[in-house]
């Protein structure tokens, strides 16, 4: 039985935003590394009425947790609208399909199509990796589902086939970077309804991408939401630039952050003579008199040390805020973005007051599709 | 070329631990072009053996013989005559050439001495790389000549994933982004347009995936077989 959608590909409320014209917000939200759903049901809370959709990650960075779809039906009956990330990496067509059917039946609509992270990356770095299928494939594979009515082999569903509406993931800052629009117009071609692109901290380079997809028409084809998410510190920013591959980080953000706290009393110097107390007291025996005055130091040390923490970080999180919420607006204004992904990591709080700074609450109701 | 490199010194101690007389069979092909299993290396292993047992305090008698091909029945031969005097056998081919010889030679056992890794080429002295992964399929012709099966680390058909970055994969600084090399490859050759065709979901039935693989060549064969 193929429901009616009115003329939507799916009548998610994701594709009645798109289809609307009105700027789009998802959220980010990461299933548990363990098999209570209390903790899902929390971060539901603090995106709901915030986000038109949230992405519900697949064993994100090689990492086991709990099932993406399992996640994403416990976010349905929170009243929140999933986007069920699905990798390439643990699955292979059969697989993929099988769950894509048992996601449909739980009232899951959208779906992301990813390659995965490399399994090295995560905590079972000796795994098997399957790359049965590519995320270009996949987008296909989920379209024909919808559209065709056929199963990969070309088999027909009898009943019809799960409606998903499609999404694909953009990297404009990977390489080789001439490469990425086209890569974006192939999955456009495989049939992506919308695409979100990686975190974006080099908005000049965006910019030049979306030039090129602008150009080459894409924008009209599929909606783009763009990346952006919250710093939390200096170190974060440091290690997005350095660590994350595919990642490219503009020195305005590390300095933004750095900037954040100065006028607090710098921590290293307390922390190293935090440690140097620590490895004297190690020195001495259990009974001798010098511990006494060590300790007191100890004491003295570790509220200060406390303080400024909280200082550091009340300070960092207002600024990463703050950065986040002027990265919408400078994207907002960006010919052929349609929107934008919120990927605060493990940070869901800070959704409500980055979408309440950019002036993008409330969110506008597009109705409902009246299946779910 | 097939490349291998020699198993850790002792795991192969653990292996022949309860035999009083080894014989180490090297390989004349391959492993002896990668510097893994031919007769100086098997020369080097039998020394090493020799030396270890000796001061392990149970030295142990090992002898040393290589064949020009491990993996083919007729250049295994010459071994028949001397496996009754040993207890156990190492050999010192590829995985192919190791069990060649255990059907060969079922009366006896032999273990590795090497660990197989990948079909490839010395990309300069010292430094083997991976090119074919036997896929069963070949698809050079639509990748400019460069395998994105066997070199890519997500075996991706339709271009590079989000962590190719200036040049390099996402699992490791020394590792070359295959889709990177493709992209330059297909610039250079003016065959853009040809990444952007769509390659449809893998038949992976000609790789590892269908099952053990072989091929019959009737024209080749010296009995005509009847199937019925």
């Amino acid at each position: 039985m193929t429901t009616s959608t009115n003329g939507y590909k799916v009548g998610s409320n994701l594709e009645r935003m798109i289809r609307s014209g009105e700027f789009v917000v998802t959220g980010e939200l990461g299933p548990p590394q363990g098999h209570h759903a209390e903790e899902i049901r929390e971060k539901a809370a603090l995106l709901k009425g915030y986000v038109d959709a949230v992405n519900i990650t697949d064993n994100q960075t090689a990492i086991v947790r709990m099932s993406s779809i399992a996640a994403g039906a416990i976010v349905v009956q929170e009243g929140l609208e999933p986007i069920i990330q699905m990798t390439c990496r643990d699955r292979n067509r059969l697989a993929i399909q099988s769950d894509l059917l048992g996601a449909a039946a739980l009232g899951c609509q959208n779906l992301l199509c990813l390659s995965g992270d490399h399994q090295s990356f995560g905590n079972h770095p000796g795994a098997k990796n399957v790359h049965d299928i590519d995320s270009m494939q996949l987008v296909q594979m989920v379209k024909n589902l919808r559209d065709e009515n056929i199963f990969e082999c070309g088999d027909v569903i009898k009943e019809g086939g799960p409606r998903f509406l499609v999404g694909a993931a953009v990297n404009p800052f990977g390489d080789p970077f001439e490469w990425r629009p086209y890569r974006l117009a192939k999955k456009v071609a495989a049939g992506a309804d919308f695409v979100q692109t990686q975190l974006i901290y080099d908005i000049p380079r965006f910019k030049e991408f979306m030039k090129r997809v602008v150009d080459m028409g894409l924008h009209e084809k599929v909606a783009i939401l763009a990346g952006v998410g919250p710093l939390k510190s200096v170190g974060m920013a440091k290690y997005m630039r350095d660590k994350v591959p595919g990642m490219i980080v503009e020195d305005r953000y590390i300095d933004g952050m750095t900037d954040a706290i100065t006028g607090i009393e710098p921590l290293p110097p307390l922390t190293k003579r935090r440690k140097a107390l620590k490895a004297q007291l190690q020195e001495l025996g259990e009974d001798d008199p010098a511990r006494a005055e060590i300790e007191a130091e100890l004491a003295e040390l570790a509220p200060r040390i406390k303080e400024i923490q909280a200082e550091r970080n009340k300070n960092w999180r207002e600024k990463g805020i703050q950065m986040c919420i002027e990265q919408i607006q400078e994207l907002r204004e960006v010919e052929g973005v349609a929107g934008v992904h919120i990927m605060a990591i493990e940070w869901e709080a800070a959704v409500k007051p980055i979408t309440e700074g950019a002036g993008l609450l409330p969110r506008p109701n597009v109705g409902s599709n009246g299946s779910g | 070329m097939i490349v291998a490199e020699q198993k850790p010194l002792n795991e192969i101690k653990t292996m022949i631990a309860d035999a009083e007389r080894v014989l180490l069979v090297g390989c004349g092909t391959c492993v002896t072009v990668c510097f893994a299993g031919g007769t100086k290396e098997v020369d080097l292993l039998a020394t090493s053996l020799r030396m270890s047992t000796k001061l392990d305090g149970n030295g142990k008698v090992v002898d040393e013989f290589t064949v020009q091909r491990q993996c083919e029945w007729e250049y295994n031969e010459p071994l028949k005559e001397k496996l009754d005097d040993y207890d156990l056998v190492v050999s010192l081919g590829c995985g192919v050439g190791v069990q060649t010889l255990n059907e060969q030679f079922p009366q006896k056992q032999f273990v590795p001495g090497l660990n197989t890794a990948f079909m490839g080429l010395p990309t300069e002295q010292g430094v083997w790389e991976e090119r074919c992964a036997a896929c069963g399929n070949c698809i050079l012709d639509k990748t400019g000549g460069i395998c994105p099966i066997a070199r890519c680390a997500k075996q991706l058909l339709n271009g590079p994933c989000g962590g190719s970055q200036n040049g390099v994969c996402e699992i490791e600084s020394d590792v070359p982004c295959a889709w990177q090399l493709i992209w330059e490859r297909a610039n250079d050759l003016g065959q853009i347009d040809r990444l952007m065709e769509l390659q449809p979901a893998k038949d992976w039935r000609t790789s590892r995936d269908g099952g053990p693989r072989k091929i019959v060549r009737e024209d080749l064969r010296l009995v005509a077989h009847e199937e019925e």
